[in-house]
């Protein structure tokens, strides 16, 4: 057994948000400036110019990159041979807590439906723990906002509805959306098991890297397919129109009951603030 | 590109169309959901609604040497029903993102009030044109508190202007 400290585990994601927070991985700057020389409306271009301006501000000046910093989910695949000594959720919020307090981040959760109160830190995360083989902790981090998940959905569609009606759904919510995500965004897909596993397969997609191919061969090409009709919808930047509504098309499936289709649709506005640290 | 300055008149409201960038300079004030709930029910108003602009934002925390933290505009449609009671009391101009519903922009139409769009996500560049903070009312409610802004060619987008147009591709097909 390999025995990782619990601060360890803390230091890493309080460092992982605080960088999140105010910095975007340069693979995504570099498509998002693809993104600008390759649109033709000029307001929509403004639009993309003053998002890559507000980076290059959030580095210089020390200010998040959005006021809504988000609510924090982490993936934790946890190796067989690790031993954590103690609770892995706790462990994490205590990274939270640090992060948003050290780093100047915007506390946006509150503890109940209706009362509403915050709870001061930005815990709990929303934490998702699975087992694999090996000796590491891999902890996927994101600082969720909530613009773009407030337009994410669930539809149960009937088996027959086939890739015409997953299409259907998807740019219909994408259209319907407009330029309340935050667009140009990142589409989460996620297709198959039942209504929570479709919803946690369209996360999962968001978590997977802009680059990352899929290995099934349908399944890439419905990607590529929906990336292009997504960006004909002419959503554009901010919902201002366009060619820029999105920047990447993942999906995700897992086997389902006969009787079933669902669709999960889980959007990433531009502020795409994820990190992946491996202890 | 206009400029503007608040308290607005209705003659520079008319003058503007959807899709025009507009820099303002002035007084905006800050109120998100909680916050409108409290003012439209609101007796001692310390500050004047008439001609006024309404900014929705919730900042994150200023550093010593900062102003304001990230500081970009929220959801506005989350604000479409509440808007109503305070562009009666005067609110004349609405800063956010996102698209809105055909019941706010009847409203508006009918109290000559405009919706500007700042950019989404752009936290960073618009706390630089942010120049001075002052709490107004509801310190409790923490970043949803009510907060004098001084801006300074403040960047907008109209969004819906008073001639029936708007910025969004969606409302166009």
């Amino acid at each position: 057994m390999r025995k990782i400290s619990p601060d360890i585990i803390t230091e890493k994601v309080r460092d992982a948000l605080i960088k999140s927070n105010y910095s975007l991985d340069d693979s995504f700057v570099g498509l998002l400036k693809k993104a600008r020389d390759k649109e033709s409306d000029d307001l929509s271009r403004s639009i993309l110019d003053d998002i890559l301006e507000n980076q290059e501000i959030a580095k210089t000046s020390n200010i998040p990159l959005c006021q809504d910093t988000g609510i924090v989910v982490v993936f934790a695949q946890i190796g067989r041979e690790v031993l954590i000594e103690g609770d892995l959720d706790e462990f994490i919020n205590d990274g939270v807590r640090q992060a948003y307090d050290e780093g100047y981040l915007r506390k946006s959760i509150v503890d109940h439906p209706f009362e509403r109160r915050n709870t001061m830190d930005n815990t709990p995360a929303i934490i998702h723990t699975k087992i694999v083989e090996g000796d590491k902790l891999t902890l996927t981090i994101a600082a969720k906002g909530a613009g773009s998940e407030n337009m994410s959905k669930v539809i149960m569609l009937k088996p027959t509805d086939g890739v015409k009606g997953v299409k259907a759904v998807v740019k219909d919510a994408i259209f319907k959306a407009g330029g309340k995500p935050c667009p140009p965004i990142i589409v989460g897909i996620g297709i198959g098991g039942n209504l929570e596993k479709s919803a946690l397969l369209a996360k999962e997609a968001l978590f997977r890297d802009l680059d990352d191919k899929n290995s099934d061969a349908s399944l890439a090409k419905l990607e590529q397919e929906l990336y292009e009709e997504i960006n004909a919808l002419g959503v554009g930047p901010m919902g201002v129109g366009g060619d820029t509504t999105c920047l990447g098309v993942k999906i995700n499936t897992y086997p389902m009951h006969i009787a079933s289709l669902p669709v999960a649709i889980n959007i990433q506005c531009h502020a795409n603030r994820h990190e992946r640290v491996v202890i | 590109m206009k400029r503007l300055h608040p308290p607005v008149s209705e003659e520079t409201l008319r003058s503007l169309k959807a899709g025009e960038k507009v820099l303002i300079s002035g007084t905006v004030y800050t109120a998100r959901d909680q916050a409108h709930i409290r003012l439209i029910e609101e007796k001692n108003l310390p500050f004047d609604l008439k001609g006024a602009v309404i900014y929705y934002v919730g900042p994150t925390p200023a550093k010593e040497n900062q102003v304001i933290g990230a500081a970009g505009p929220t959801s506005a449609y989350r604000m479409d029903e509440l808007a109503v009671p305070l562009m009666k009391k005067g609110v004349r101009v609405m800063i956010g993102k996102g698209d809105r519903s055909k019941a706010f922009q009847e409203a508006m139409q009918k109290h000559n009030a405009v919706y500007m769009m700042a950019v989404g996500g752009a936290g960073a560049l618009l706390a630089s044109r942010i120049k001075r903070k002052k709490l107004l009312l509801y310190e409790e409610l923490g970043t949803e508190a009510v907060y004098a802004l001084t801006v300074e060619d403040f960047p907008c987008f109209v969004a819906y202007d008073l001639h029936g147009n708007s910025i969004f591709a969606g409302d166009r097909k």
